[in-house]
C-alpha cells in the first residue's frame, strides 16, 4: 500500500477490530470458555452417539422420519442416497458434518427466534436488528472465520460458532415476519378478550406464525450446511475438512464424494424441514394419517361426526340454530 | 342506567393527533387537517347504549365505525372524550385494569370470525374463559351450553376450517356469549356471510338478545340490518354521528339531506309498523249507540265505516254505511259485521303483512296487546305510508292525519 501520495489519512479500521477482539477475549474469558465447554460436548456427544449406531439402523431411521412426516417417496429417496453415503465410504465424517448442522442450527433458533419475537413487537428494536442482520449476510462468509480462531482456536467450536453467525439472519427475519403476519384480527381478538401479551404471543402469534418459522428454520439448516466447508478450514472435523484436504492434495475423487453427499444431507434436511412447517400440505404423510385414524376412531367423536352431518344435510345454516333457541 | 355512554369521543389518526382535536373543535374540516397529515377518523362522537338494547352504529366504509367500537373496549385510545361502561371510565385505562373490563364486560365478535385454525370449535368457544383463568371443567361446560345456543351443539371436536362461513361466526358468537359479559361488540359480524344466512343469523341474534338481556354494540354497513336489528340506530358519515334515533324516526324523520337520501331505497314496509301509520280512533261507535249516532259520525268525519267498540275499548264489530242507511231509513235492527269477520292488525305488526288483510278490507282496525282498538288504518292511509320520500308528502293534494302523524316535524329538512 502506498502511503505518500494520498491526502486521506491511513484509518487503521482493521486493528481497531482486531484490538476490540483481543479486548473481548481478554476480558471475556469466561464466557468463551464456557461457550466452547458447552458446544464442545454437544457436538461430540450427538457424533458419538450418530457414529455409535450401526449405519443400516440409522437410514433406517432416517427413512422413518421421512415418512412420517412427508411421504413414502422421500422415504425410498432416503434409503437410496444415503446408502451412498456408506458406499462412499463418507458416513462417519457425513455424520460429523450433520452433528455440527444440528447443533448450530439449534443455537441459531435459539438466539434468532427471541430476537425475531422482539424485533416483531418493537419497532425500535427491529430498527437497529434490520441493519445488523443485513451487515451479517452481506459479509463474506469467510470473514467469520477470524473472530471464531481468535475466540476458540481451531476445531469444531469455532466451526460452529462461525456457521451461527452466517445462518441466524433468516431465522430471525422470518420469525419477525411470521408474526407480523398474523391477522390483525386475530391478535385484537386475543386482545378483546383480555389476554396478557404473553397469552397473545404463545396462544395465538406463535402457532400462527409457525409455517413462517419453521420457513427460516429450514433456511438456518441451508445455510449451515453451506458453511460447511468452511468449518472444515476452521479445523471442524467432517465432510467440510475432506473437501479441503482434497484440495490442498489436489484429490478430486475425494472432495466430488465429499461435496456430493452434503447435497444429499442437505436435500433430505431441506425436505424434512420444509413439510415439518406445513403439514397440512402432506395428506399422506405418517402423522396425518394417524391423527386423521386417531380422530375417526373413539365412539363419543364418531358420534359427534355422525351428528354434524346431519345437521349439515338438515340445513344447520337455514335456522335450525334459532329453532333451538326460540324453543 | 346507560350500559355504554360515550362522550364528545374524538380520534385522530397522525403524529401530536390533539392538535387536530383542537383545529376541528374551532370549526376545521376533513380536508382540512388531512393537509397537515392528519385523519379524523371519529368525530365528536355522543351517544348512550342502554342496557338490553341493540344498538346499531350504520355508515359506509371509511365512516369511522370500526375506529369508534375499538374505543369502547381500549383496543385504541380516544384522542380525546370519554367511554364509560356501567358508569366507570374505562378511556385511559391500560394494562391489567383494562384486561379485567374486557374479560368481565365486553366481549367482541369480529367481521372475519379470528378464530384460532389451531383449535378445534369447542376450545376456540371456550377461549375467553382459559384467558380469565376458568378450570377445565367449568369451561368446557360453559362452552357447550354456548354452542348449543347457537346451534353447533356436537361441533366442539371439529377444527374451524371445517366449518361453513355461517357456522364459524356462530363459534365466533358463542366465544363471546361463553364469556359471560353483559356488553358484546359486533363489528360487521354478518358482513362477510351470504344473504340468506346473514338473515338467519340477525333473527338469531335477536332471539338470542331477547332469551339473555345482552347490551349489544352493533356495527353495519348495510341498511337494512341495521333496520331489522336495531332498536336505535347511530347514522355516521365521515367521523360524524349524524343521526340517533329508532328505525321509524330515521325513516320518517330524517335530521338531514344525507340521511334522507341513505334511507329512501329501504323496504318501508318492513321496517314500519301498523302502530306507525294507524289513525287514532277518533270517530268510532259506541255498542249502545244507534244509527242516529252513527251516520251522524261518518258525516262528520266524511268516512263509510266505523268500528264498534264496547266500554272497555275492544272491538265488538264495524258498521257499513249503506247498512247505516238502511237502517235510518227503515227504522229497523242496524247491521253490525261481528268482529270474527273485521280486518284485524296488531300494532307491531310490520306493513308487509298488512296487505293481505288490506285487500279484503278497506279499513284495518289495530289491535294493542290487551286487544283493545288502538287505531284504525283505511286503505289509503296503508298506500300513503309506502311513498318513500316523506319530505314532499305536506305538499301533496291531500294531506291525512296520517301524513301529520308520520312527521311531527312537519317535513323539516
Ligand atoms: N390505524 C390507522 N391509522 C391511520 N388511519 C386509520 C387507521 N385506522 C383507520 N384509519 C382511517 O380512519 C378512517 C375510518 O376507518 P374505520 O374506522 O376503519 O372505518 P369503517 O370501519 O367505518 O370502515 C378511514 O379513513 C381509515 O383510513
Ligand atoms: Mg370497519
Amino acid at each position: 500500500m502506498s502511503e505518500n501520495d494520498s491526502i486521506v489519512p491511513r484509518i487503521p479500521v482493521g486493528e481497531w477490530g482486531d484490538s476490540a477482539l483481543d479486548w473481548i477475549n481478554d476480558n471475556f474469558e469466561w464466557l468463551l470458555d464456557f461457550l466452547a465447554t458447552v458446544l464442545d460436548f454437544l457436538v461430540s456427544t450427538l457424533t458419538d452417539a450418530l457414529v455409535t449406531v450401526p449405519a443400516l439402523v440409522l437410514v433406517v431411521v432416517f427413512a422413518l422420519v421421512g415418512l412420517l412426516v412427508r411421504s413414502w417417496e422421500l422415504a425410498v429417496g432416503t434409503v437410496i442416497t444415503f446408502l451412498l453415503i456408506i458406499a462412499m465410504d463418507q458416513w462417519v465424517t457425513a455424520m460429523q458434518t450433520l452433528a455440527l448442522v444440528l447443533i448450530a442450527t439449534l443455537v441459531a433458533i435459539l438466539v434468532a427466534v427471541p430476537i425475531g419475537i422482539l424485533a416483531a413487537r418493537n419497532e425500535r428494536v427491529s430498527a437497529v436488528v434490520r441493519p445488523v442482520l443485513d451487515f451479517m449476510q452481506t459479509m463474506p462468509a469467510f470473514v467469520y472465520l477470524i473472530p471464531a480462531v481468535v475466540f476458540f482456536g481451531i476445531g469444531v467450536v469455532p466451526g460452529i460458532f462461525a456457521t451461527v453467525i452466517f445462518a441466524l439472519p433468516p431465522g430471525v427475519r422470518l420469525t419477525e415476519l411470521g408474526i407480523r403476519g398474523v391477522d390483525s384480527e386475530t391478535v385484537e381478538a386475543g386482545q378483546a378478550f383480555g389476554a396478557t401479551p404473553g397469552q397473545i404471543l404463545r396462544g395465538i402469534q406463535l402457532p400462527l406464525a409457525t409455517p413462517t418459522i419453521m420457513a427460516g428454520v429450514n433456511q438456518v439448516i441451508m445455510l449451515s450446511l453451506s458453511m460447511a466447508v468452511i468449518a472444515g478450514i476452521a479445523g471442524a472435523d467432517g465432510l467440510g475438512k475432506e473437501v479441503v484436504a482434497s484440495i490442498s492434495t489436489l484429490d478430486g475423487p475425494q472432495g466430488i464424494e465429499a461435496g456430493l453427499s452434503v447435497v444429499i444431507i442437505a436435500i433430505y434436511l431441506d425436505r424434512v424441514t420444509a413439510a415439518l412447517g406445513r403439514p397440512g400440505d402432506y395428506p399422506h404423510s405418517g402423522l396425518s394419517m394417524l391423527r386423521r385414524r386417531r380422530a375417526a376412531g373413539g365412539g363419543g367423536s364418531d358420534a359427534a361426526q355422525d351428528e354434524a352431518d346431519e345437521r349439515v344435510e338438515g340445513g344447520a345454516d337455514q335456522g335450525r340454530g334459532l329453532a333451538q333457541v326460540g324453543s | 342506567m346507560a350500559s355504554i355512554s360515550a362522550e364528545k369521543l374524538y380520534k385522530v389518526f397522525g403524529r401530536r393527533p390533539q392538535r387536530g382535536v383542537d383545529a376541528l373543535e374551532s370549526g376545521a374540516t376533513r380536508a382540512d387537517l388531512r393537509k397537515q397529515g392528519l385523519t379524523p377518523a371519529v368525530i365528536d362522537a355522543s351517544f348512550d347504549v342502554k342496557d338490553g338494547e341493540i344498538f346499531v352504529v350504520m355508515g359506509l366504509s371509511g365512516s369511522g365505525k370500526s375506529t369508534l367500537i375499538r374505543m369502547v373496549n381500549g383496543l385504541l385510545e380516544p384522542t380525546s372524550g370519554t367511554v364509560s361502561i356501567d358508569g366507570d371510565d374505562v378511556t385511559r385505562l391500560t394494562g391489567e385494569k383494562l384486561r379485567r373490563v374486557r374479560r368481565e364486560k365486553v366481549s367482541m365478535v369480529f367481521q372475519h370470525f379470528a378464530l384460532l385454525p389451531h383449535r378445534t370449535v369447542g376450545e376456540n368457544a371456550a377461549y375467553a374463559l382459559e384467558i380469565s383463568g376458568t378450570n377445565r371443567a367449568e369451561r368446557e361446560k360453559r362452552a357447550d351450553r354456548a354452542l348449543e345456543m347457537v346451534g353447533l351443539g356436537g361441533w366442539g371436536g371439529s377444527l374451524p376450517g371445517e366449518l361453513s362461513g355461517g357456522m364459524r361466526q356462530r363459534v365466533g358468537l358463542a366465544r363471546a356469549l361463553a364469556s359471560g359479559t353483559d356488553i358484546m361488540l359486533m363489528d360487521e359480524a354478518f358482513s362477510a356471510l351470504d344473504p340468506l344466512i346473514r338473515r338467519d343469523m340477525q333473527d338469531q341474534l335477536i332471539e338470542l338478545q331477547h332469551e339473555l338481556g345482552k347490551t349489544i354494540l352493533f356495527i353495519t354497513h348495510d341498511l337494512n340490518e341495521a333496520m331489522r336489528l336495531g332498536d336505535r340506530i347511530a347514522m355516521m358519515r365521515d367521523g360524524r354521528i349524524e343521526q340517533v334515533g329508532s328505525a321509524e324516526e330515521i325513516l320518517n324523520n330524517p335530521v338531514n339531506n344525507y340521511v334522507a337520501e341513505f334511507v329512501q331505497d329501504v323496504d318501508r314496509t318492513r321496517v314500519l309498523t301498523a302502530a306507525n301509520v294507524m289513525e287514532p280512533p277518533v270517530a268510532v261507535l259506541g255498542t249502545e249507540q244507534g244509527p242516529q249516532t252513527a251516520h251522524k259520525l261518518m258525516r262528520e268525519h266524511q268516512t263509510t265505516v266505523l268500528p264498534v267498540v264496547r266500554r272497555d275499548r275492544t272491538l265488538a264489530g264495524l258498521v257499513h254505511e249503506r247498512d247505516v242507511a238502511t237502517a235510518v231509513r227503515d227504522g229497523g235492527e242496524m247491521r253490525v259485521v261481528p268482529a270474527e269477520q273485521v280486518g284485524v292488525v296488531r300494532t307491531g305488526d310490520h306493513l308487509v303483512d298488512l296487505f293481505g288483510h288490506a285487500t279484503e278490507h278497506s279499513l284495518l282496525v289495530v289491535l294493542d296487546e290487551q286487544d283493545k282498538v288502538a287505531g284504525v288504518i283505511p286503505r289509503v292511509t296503508l298506500l300513503a305510508a309506502l311513498r318513500s320520500d316523506p319530505t314532499s308528502t305536506s305538499d301533496t293534494d291531500q294531506p291525512t292525519t296520517t301524513d301529520a302523524q308520520l312527521q311531527p316535524a312537519g317535513g323539516a329538512a
